[in-house]
């Protein structure tokens, strides 16, 4: 099926193009980050991780969110999501490269990242995150690969794919709580250590992957033959009204704990990220931003006239990736290395150098995705009907 | 039975994959413990089955008192002065009562307590959560409860850093050698992207001196052997009131803090 990637429209070319360039940058700046050390960063002894550890977190969440899609088709039979598993699993893929490349540009010695096979701990969260991680891509690529090949030849998929999918369901959900446990199980990191970080974890997951499924989807049906199908993103845009509501309640529950407690190590993380601490704000803005754009999502998903137009659907699909990236791809770190452990307060700014290696992550992404879904994309073209003998190609 | 290229291949695969599974194992029902080996222990070398130290604030006056434990520790270990709190480097310095003891301070807290310095550094925890974090056991306990560290297998990950409650490790984000005043050859410098902090001088203790710090204190800072009721530490702790920094997290701090000024043996 490969060979179906080598074959693409100027248009197809000139996004590769694009990105290639983008990743070109980014490891540009990448060796210079080889070469002199992390101090190019904005990290520092008190801010020891920053946006790269963020964004793999954002990304676990991006990865395992493919399970709203697979888990309603495969195990409540779900039909109109048939023609989106593979899309939902192809977005899984790169983001799980992504996260294993944003751990790698984190490291300070990234060529002993082997010591890590080479002295397995189990008493580290860090072993069972990558045990998980590398765990996922691999279910991820069988299955999608193995589905999409089977829709191709138009025969049904081969009876030992099933259990894989069920394994691979049981195990998205797994890939974030371990990586929730990273953070949760730290003494004295009063923002993280709280048992309802996991579900956090989830619920932003599950909102900010099929956000950005439901704007994939619109993307492919513009720019290709293939048409995802109405129904299922709506039924997508149903999930992340939920979830994300239940996003917005997980940070109300976590604010009235530490504010109804009064207990000033609680309460010092939101007041650095929400109103500033000490004087410092320099964190304020983004989370209001991300604060604001959660309304905006929220008001535009619960009414329903809004959330079945596909216009208004997209703009909220938008605010909550971005709000929830925010959220999670950069208070959380930031949140829970300020204030220190001294409790003086050290801010953290990525720099130049440091946002374009982020950019070549995740242009790295990008290029697997618009390769993956070139790949599905023209096999759903060629084969006009789903299983279902329904029209998956428009006229 | 006669197989094909492609059958031979695949059975081929399998064993790989069962043989570096079944290595990997193996690896894992290891004890999680590690000792660097020594090839002729020096007899004189000092031992303990619990090694801890005892700051007694009161017996450090002047700034200097503090200045000459600092720098013979960071002398002795190569630590570079990189010039900015960003990169900073630090085994042992100064911290202010609110920040080493955050939440025991108060609004009425005698002057004397109030801006009187600190000295904090690695606790060596009996229950330390840098080592519980690290994925590749770069840092670990030695039996006799110090809190190692493996410069050449740290893969700069940094969990340890936000494990530990104390502040007390630092990350080379840059090549330290150029920031080494004069560098000490009997003691290896770092190199960038790996992990460091106090390491209660194992290799003093190996060759039965005290830490560089306890030795240029004055007698303000001791140091012994928890588990041995004779050892100054115990004697000490015995006679006065102490604290440990953060003991409510249950990480079980060695450094022990007198605060007032009673005198004592």
């Amino acid at each position: 099926m490969l060979e179906t990637a080598l074959k693409g429209s100027r248009k197809y070319w000139g996004l590769v193009f694009f990105l290639l360039s983008i990743i070109g940058v980014g490891f540009i700046f990448y060796l210079q980050q080889f070469f002199y050390g992390l101090g190019i960063t904005g990290m520092s002894r008190d801010v020891s991780w920053g946006l790269y550890i963020g964004q793999f977190t954002f990304l676990v969440g991006v990865a395992a969110a493919a399970v709203m899609v697979v888990l309603p088709y495969y195990l409540h039979n779900y039909k109109k999501y048939g023609r989106i598993s593979v899309l939902a699993e192809f977005l899984a893929i790169p983001s799980v490269i992504m996260c294993m490349l944003f751990i790698f540009v984190d490291m300070g010695q990234p060529l002993r990242v082997l010591n890590v096979l080479l002295h397995p701990t189990p008493s580290s969260v860090m072993f069972f995150d990558m045990l998980v991680l590398s765990g996922y891509l691999f279910w991820n690529i069988l299955v999608g690969w193995t589905i999409l090949g089977a829709e191709r030849k138009g025969i049904p998929p081969p009876s030992w794919i099933k259990p894989i999918i069920y394994i691979a369901i049981a195990w998205a959900p797994s890939i974030h709580i371990v990586t929730a446990f990273l953070y949760a199980g730290l003494p004295g990191r009063h923002f993280w250590l709280t048992a309802i970080l996991a579900a956090k974890f989830l619920a932003s997951a599950f909102a900010s992957g099929p956000a950005l499924i439901i704007i994939l989807c619109l993307i492919v049906r513009k720019f290709t033959k293939f048409d995802p199908g109405k129904e299922a993103i709506q039924t997508l845009g149903k999930t992340i009204t939920y979830t994300m509501i239940i996003n917005v309640m997980f940070l109300g529950f976590e604010v009235f704990t530490s504010f109804y407690s009064t207990i000033p190590g609680h309460m010092h993380p939101f007041d650095y990220l929400y109103v500033g601490l000490d004087g410092y704000t320099k964190l304020v803005p983004m989370m209001w931003l991300s604060s604001i754009l959660a309304v905006i999502a929220l008001v535009l998903l619960l009414n329903p006239n809004w959330r079945k137009n596909e216009r208004t659907l997209a703009v909220a699909s938008v605010a909550v990736f971005f709000s929830l990236w925010i959220d999670k791809g950069f208070g959380l770190i930031i949140g829970g290395f300020v204030p220190n452990m001294f409790e003086r307060v050290f801010e953290y700014w990525p720099t130049i150098p440091e946002a374009f290696i982020t950019l070549g992550v995740w242009a790295v992404g990008f290029l697997i995705l618009t390769i993956l879904y070139k790949i599905a994309t023209t096999v759903k073209e060629e084969v006009v009907y789903d299983k279902y003998g329904e029209k998956q190609v428009k006229i | 039975m006669s197989i094909n290229r492609r059958q031979f291949l695949k059975i081929a695969g399998i064993s790989t994959i069962v043989g570096l599974g079944g290595t990997t194992a193996v690896d894992l029902l290891q004890r999680n413990w590690l000792e660097a080996a020594q090839y002729s222990p020096n007899p004189k070398a000092l031992t303990a089955k619990r090694w801890a130290m005892v700051v007694d604030v009161s017996k450090l006056k002047t700034e200097d008192d503090y200045k000459k434990i600092m720098d013979a520790c960071h002398r002795e270990h190569n630590v570079p002065d990189l010039g900015n709190p960003k990169d900073e480097i630090k085994w042992i310095w100064k911290e202010t009562y609110e920040h080493a003891f955050p939440g025991q301070e108060h609004e009425y807290l005698a002057e004397g307590i109030k801006h009187k310095p600190f000295l904090v550094l690695c606790n060596h925890c009996d229950n330390p959560s840098c080592v519980r974090v690290c994925p590749t056991k770069a840092t670990f306990k030695r039996k006799d409860g110090i809190v190692m560290m493996d410069m050449h297998r740290c893969i700069g990950c940094r969990f340890c850093m936000a494990a530990c409650p104390f502040g007390a490790r630092s990350f080379n984000w840059k090549d330290p050698r150029p920031f080494i005043k004069e560098e000490n050859k009997e003691f290896p410098a770092r190199m960038r992207g790996v992990v460091e902090k106090c390491t209660f001088c194992y290799e003093r203790l190996a060759k039965g001196l005290k830490p560089a710090c306890v030795e240029a204190s004055n007698g303000a800072l001791v140091f012994g052997d928890l588990k041995d009721p004779e050892s100054e530490a115990r004697k000490i702790l015995r006679l006065n009131y102490t604290i440990r920094r953060k003991s409510e997290l249950g990480t079980q701090p060695s450094v022990y803090y007198i605060i007032g000024g009673n005198d004592h043996a």
